[in-house]
């Protein structure tokens, strides 16, 4: 796979999924997943609704819980062992579909949140990262507004500079447009891009294919639960290898 | 936030326009509707008149007892009132005593009030509380600064059923948020405990509840305790709010988004911190009307403990109508009686509607 050309460029692993199971009841959500990410890469998941995207990257800062296999994520398994749940939370930031930003908290108050109590950062201190941050994704001047008084853009910008504020190592998106205005997706995915140019570690669930494209070290395409392809976005676009993967693309890209 | 509909603008033309425009719009809309108006209207005022005729214009307020307040006028008899409210506010509470509880009810309703402010929402007002509360139980038991000592069983009226109703208003909801919290828990015993204790709090009249505290608590202490009858009310006062307001809380923990708790944790938010700082702030932020109703529910509940025979405000006045002098005045007493209970539920209700504009007020789209 041509992936090795780019592995140089690239650090250790930090997220290592080994033959990765989970169920719902009976039902079988995630087979046999088997996953690396280095620290820097940036990977793009897609696939079709219901094929376990959200849920696998869930599992990788445990808001699911995965009942066979390995999670291993900055040297630390994940198991029942809430103190390294807790430390691999810190270390992973996520930003969801539906913003989630906490609506009773000024915009400035939801950034400082963690990183004061989990942190233990100065008050003072977490509000000049906080600042900083909003700079960064360009909407200082809403910091002591409420979420609720922000357009749908704005506060997703305002939930990727939440989970900055925690410094973390790995950033995990869960269709993080998909819930926007179109006029607004621009916004968020050049905030995204500017990440990733950074060297972000970046786990994207995301049906944005130009994204991926400009972006992305690799793409993975899942389907009912499996990983079905994995290969740079040149060659997942240009040449994809398998019928399901094929016939996602072009209902995807028309 | 919801504009009225039917009201006008307050300012601009004279009220009086306004009005007219207002009822010609909703009242005489229609035949039917202007007939309906005509016949209520009629009755409202001959039920208001009557009611003045009687609370005021016949009325004797000054007599000494009630065959003078008899011959003096037909209406109603405050007098009684005149003579009985000490006895009805302050009960058996010693005579030249009264004075300390009536310190301890402006101090408690100052609090109370004070409370109501959103800017007094400190950690000062919490402190003052807890010196307010100390205060009211020197100035209540006495024994000490020189002070009569006066037993709980003396304590009486409205200062009882003012500190049976703050205090298991305070321990009853922070019993409450545990209760909610515990009914939710992964933990199966803490589960099960909370989920038995609320139900069968709820499952069994509050009357029930004060007997078996009055009866059962002295059973489980070691010999040589004793629990005051008033303690003993409160515990089992509390425990009834506590387990209603338990699920009015529960019902908030259930609206909130599931987002709002994966953020929190995908943020690493240990499980008290994301339920002090996230959860709860919202959760309760939701209920707070059917909280207040219960509250108020509380409120009136208290008199209740009359039937373990402690004298709160409710059995005052039925002592008080038990005098000879004044036999029969039943109206004007359970009118004064339903005046205290009904300003004080009225505050309540009114400013938990605030309080609910107050609180959503650009928060949420
Ligand atoms: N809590 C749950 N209980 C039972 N089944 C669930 C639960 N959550 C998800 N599922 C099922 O698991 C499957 C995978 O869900 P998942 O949310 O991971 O899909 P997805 O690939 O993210 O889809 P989408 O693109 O719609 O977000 C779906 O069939 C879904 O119905
Ligand atoms: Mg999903």
């Amino acid at each position: 796979m041509s992936e090795a050309a780019k592995a140089p460029k690239l650090g250790a692993p930090i997220i290592e999924m080994r033959d990765v199971n989970k169920w719902y009841g009976e039902f079988h959500v995630l087979k046999n997943v088997n996953l690396q990410v280095r620290k820097g890469e940036r990977v793009v998941v897609c696939g079709p609704s219901g094929s376990g995207k959200s849920t696998a990257i869930r599992c990788i800062n445990r808001l699911e819980e995965h009942q066979k296999g390995q999670i291993i994520v900055d040297g630390i398994e994940l198991t029942a062992n809430l103190k390294n749940i807790e430390l691999i939370r810190r270390e992973v930031g996520m930003v969801f579909q539906q913003f989630n930003l906490f609506p009773h908290l000024t915009v400035l108050e939801n950034l400082t949140l963690a990183p004061i109590w989990v942190r233990k950062v100065p008050k003072k201190e977490a509000e000049e990262t906080a600042m900083y941050y909003l700079n960064r994704v360009r909407i200082p001047e809403q910091a002591n507004k409420y979420p609720g008084q922000l357009s749908g853009g704005q506060q997703q910008r305002v939930a990727i500079a939440r989970s900055l504020c925690m410094k973390p190592n790995i950033m995990l998106f869960d269709e993080p447009t998909s819930a926007l205005d179109p006029e607004m997706v621009k916004e968020v995915l050049d905030t995204m891009v500017s990440l990733a140019n950074e060297g972000m570690t970046m786990l994207c669930v995301t049906h944005e294919m130009g994204f991926a494209r400009q972006v992305a070290d690799r793409v993975i395409f899942m389907d009912g639960g499996q990983i079905v392809e994995m290969n740079t976005p040149e060659a997942f676009f240009a040449n994809p290898q398998h019928e399901r993967t094929k016939l996602f693309l072009s209902q995807i890209l028309h | 936030m919801a504009t009225a509909t039917t009201m006008l603008p307050a300012s601009g033309s004279n009220g009086l326009q306004r009005f007219g425009l207002w009822a010609r719009a909703n009242l005489f809309n229609s035949v039917g509707n202007s007939i309906i108006t005509v016949l209520f209207g009629a009755l409202a005022l001959w039920v208001a008149w009557s009611i003045f005729k009687w609370g005021v214009i016949d009325a004797v307020f000054v007599a000494p007892n009630m065959r003078a307040c008899q011959t003096a006028g037909t209406g109603a008899c405050w007098a009684f009132v005149g003579e009985k409210w000490r006895f009805i506010l302050f009960g058996r509470y010693p005579y030249e005593e009264q004075w300390r509880t009536a310190i301890v009810l402006v101090l408690l309703f100052g609090m109370t009030g004070a409370s109501f402010v959103p800017k007094l929402w400190r950690r000062e007002t919490a402190y003052a509380w807890v010196a307010v509360l100390i205060i009211s139980g020197v100035l209540m038991w006495g024994g000490v600064l020189g002070l009569v000592p006066v037993e709980s069983d003396l304590w009486s009226g409205l200062p009882l059923t003012m500190i049976l109703s703050l205090l298991s208003m305070i321990f009853g909801f922070i019993l409450a948020v545990f209760l909610a919290l515990g009914r939710r828990s992964n933990l199966p015993v803490v589960k099960l405990i909370c989920t038995a204790f609320i139900e069968i709090m709820r499952g069994v009249p509050l009357i029930t509840i004060l007997f078996m505290a009055s009866l059962m608590l002295p059973l489980f202490l070691p010999p040589g305790f004793s629990v005051s009858k008033v303690l003993r009310a409160l515990i089992a006062i509390t425990m009834f709010l506590a387990a209603y307001q338990a699920e009015d809380i529960r019902a908030g923990l259930m609206a909130l988004p599931k987002g709002q708790f994966e953020a929190a944790d995908a943020l690493g938010l240990s499980y008290w911190r994301k339920t002090k700082s996230i959860v709860l702030p919202q959760a309760i932020t939701i209920v707070i009307p059917p909280l207040v109703g219960n509250l108020i529910g509380n409120f009136k509940n208290t008199s209740l403990v009359s039937i373990i025979s402690l004298l709160d405000l409710m059995n005052t006045t039925q002592v008080a109508l038990v005098d000879p002098n004044w036999r029969g005045l039943t109206s004007e007493a359970y009118l004064f009686l339903g005046a205290i209970y009904f300003v004080a539920c009225f505050a309540m209700s009114r400013y938990s509607q605030w309080l609910e504009v107050l609180l959503n007020k650009g928060k949420r789209r």
